[in-house]
């Protein structure tokens, strides 16, 4: 994998861009749904989606797939954004988001939607299989990559630093890991509520490569990611800095926006800054 | 009926750990399957996975003391097309990893069979905290998980050996100390369906687990007194067998349940749950009755708690009272 040609980096803006906008209005018209993460990582899930993962939406089985595993299962509208845009399934289904009967439950359920690995939502829990996923991968002697999203409030979780013991013991450089430091969990800032730093020792001691970029700088992401995949003999985070609900401005910092759903003027001043933003990027 | 009981059974009773099924049938299945895993939590000895680690050691997995972990990895191992079998004891199996095994097993419908070794008060010495009393609740009210208790070390590998063909969650459970040896060689193991121990027309006792042994030998108690038992090893909790629970219910029409569980969302609650919906009879249940274990000898705690035959004998004379 090469850092992106300029074309390829507009069509990835253009592709985050339009997650962006489809996440503020599923979240906006469920009237419910956690937002501020789905918008600060949506830069991370279009190189993902659109460039890194190596797979076929149209066959979400096949073997040879990478595996993507949501451990933060309540940015689920990002992950739904990213799997209809790139085929999975019809985008005019996003807007079914946590209706009655729809495939896109609020976290992500394996046995209603095809393409999601396993079923997450109850933290800590998404680590643990998708070390269980490389152990099996080299067991087969597969040569297909894990990559898994944590949060960083989710990594006040006790289960995720089993997982984190046991990927480490068992050096599984097949696995990818990143985790959306925002600092913002739903209560506050994660430094107030139970403190995470130092967080790179803490992964470090753990026995990790820990690799620390900007979640919403491309050129950052596509770094992080390349040498993620080139490190052997240790298991991979990126710490992706990244902001909550970015860019939209009145969001930044306020974990209000963890969980709690846009109302119609906060909708639409958010698409006008998401808008605002994606043209200055263009011009940039 | 005959042909099901062991042929020693009523004189002299040769007794086996059922924790001893999980390395045996586990080795044996490693030999012709090659998708099967072994995961424990630093009780390999105890469990006998270390029977299976010693035939396959690279598909074998001591996951350490983080059992929460060993259910997660084992449920991205199912995704992948392995089949793991997962044990440590009860307690941790079952309470500890709920969330996980509700949410990565259950809800995610991934094909994991997890064993508990060491369940109920026969755990002994140790203790409450090792002496699961309430895993038949927390995993029966878990939708697609699927639950059978066995009685001896016989019935314990056929289940163990016939999960492997059945897609999805199973929990399977088993006991430390020895038990008596019930079943023959030749009975058959079927997923929801009783084995009729032997016929009887005033009661049906209902028996799962070490309870089993202790049914017919309160039957043949009974039989003094010119009550005529039927008893069914419900080695299966769910799914629960309805025929066979609708047919003693018509021809005997009085149930005494016996367990090494808490009535309350164990065997008990399952068969009355059926019974008050579909036929009901008059129930006695013979099981611990909301309360903890303590520490002591396996065969102790089966007496002070009122887990024996003639505990069970006494259930059968109160329910007849109430038919």
């Amino acid at each position: 994998m090469t850092n992106p040609d300029s074309r390829t980096l507009r069509v990835l803006k253009e592709k985050a861009h339009t997650l962006r906008v489809d996440c503020v209005r599923m979240v906006h018209q469920a009237k419910s749904g956690h937002i501020g993460g789905s918008l600060g990582l949506a830069d991370v899930f279009a190189a993902l989606f659109f460039k890194i993962l190596n797979h076929d939406p149209s066959n979400p089985d096949w073997e040879g797939r990478d595996r993507f595993v949501l451990s933060n299962g309540h940015v689920a509208p990002i992950l739904y954004a990213s799997m209809a845009h790139t085929g999975y399934f019809p985008v005019e289904e996003l807007m079914t988001l946590r209706k009655l009967n729809s495939r896109l439950q609020g976290h992500p359920s394996r046995t209603n939607l095809p393409g999601i690995e396993i079923s997450t939502g109850s933290l800590g829990h998404g680590l643990g299989v998708a070390v269980g996923m490389a152990l099996a991968a080299r067991q087969k002697k597969a040569s297909h990559r894990i990559y898994c999203s944590i949060g960083d409030g989710e990594s006040q979780e006790g289960s995720i630093w089993e997982a984190a013991l046991s990927a480490g013991h068992h050096k599984l450089d097949n696995l990818t890991v990143f985790m959306d430091r925002n600092f913002i969990q739903i209560d506050g800032n994660t430094e107030d509520i139970l403190a995470m730093e130092p967080m790179t020792d803490k992964w470090k001691a753990f026995r990790w490569h820990v690799i620390e970029a900007n979640g919403n700088d491309f050129d950052d992401i596509f770094k992080a990611f390349d040498m993620a995949q080139n490190y052997k003999e240790k298991p991979s985070i990126i710490l992706f800095r990244t902001k909550l609900g970015f860019p939209v401005s009145f969001m930044d910092g306020v974990s209000k926006w963890h969980g709690t759903p846009p109302g119609d003027e906060e909708a639409e001043k958010a698409l006008q800054e998401i808008e605002a933003y994606y043209q200055g990027e263009n011009n940039a | 009926m005959i042909r099901f009981l062991d042929k020693n059974v009523f004189t002299q009773v040769q007794k086996k750990p059922t924790r001893d099924a999980f390395g045996l049938a586990t080795s044996a299945m490693g030999e012709t399957d090659d998708r099967i895993v072994v995961l424990t939590a630093d009780v390999s000895g105890s469990v006998r996975a270390n029977w299976f680690a010693e035939k396959f050691p690279d598909r074998f997995y001591n996951m350490g003391i983080s059992e929460q972990n060993m259910v997660a990895v084992a449920a991205g191992m199912a995704r992948e097309g392995l089949l793991p079998y997962v044990s440590t004891f009860g307690v941790f199996i079952t309470g500890r990893c709920y969330d996980q095994v509700r949410v990565l097993l259950a809800y995610s419908n991934t094909n994991v069979k997890l064993v508990a070794t060491h369940t109920g008060v026969t755990v002994g010495e140790d203790g409450v905290t090792h002496q699961m009393l309430e895993d038949v609740a927390l995993m029966q009210t878990l939708p697609r998980m699927r639950v059978i208790v066995p009685c001896d070390t016989r019935e314990a590998i056929k289940a163990l050996t016939a999960v492997k063909e059945m897609e999805g969650p199973f929990y399977i459970r088993l006991g430390r100390q020895s038990a008596p040896l019930v079943t023959s060689e030749e009975a058959p193991f079927e997923l929801g369906k009783s084995l009729m121990l032997q016929d009887g027309e005033d009661v049906t006792v209902i028996a799962n687990g070490v309870l089993v042994y202790e049914a017919l030998m309160a039957a043949q108690t009974l039989a003094e007194e010119n009550i005529s038992v039927r008893v069914l090893n419900m080695h299966t909790v769910k799914p629960l067998d309805h025929e066979a629970l609708m047919a003693a219910a018509l021809e005997t029409g009085a149930f005494v349940t016996a367990e090494e569980h808490q009535c309350l969302g164990g065997l008990g609650s399952a068969v009355s749950v059926w019974s008050s919906q579909n036929k009901p009879v008059p129930i006695e249940m013979v099981g611990m009755k909301d309360q903890f274990g303590q520490s002591g000898k396996a065969d102790e705690l089966l007496d002070y708690y009122h887990l024996r035959a003639p505990d069970i004998a006494q259930a059968v004379r109160k329910v007849l009272k109430r038919k």
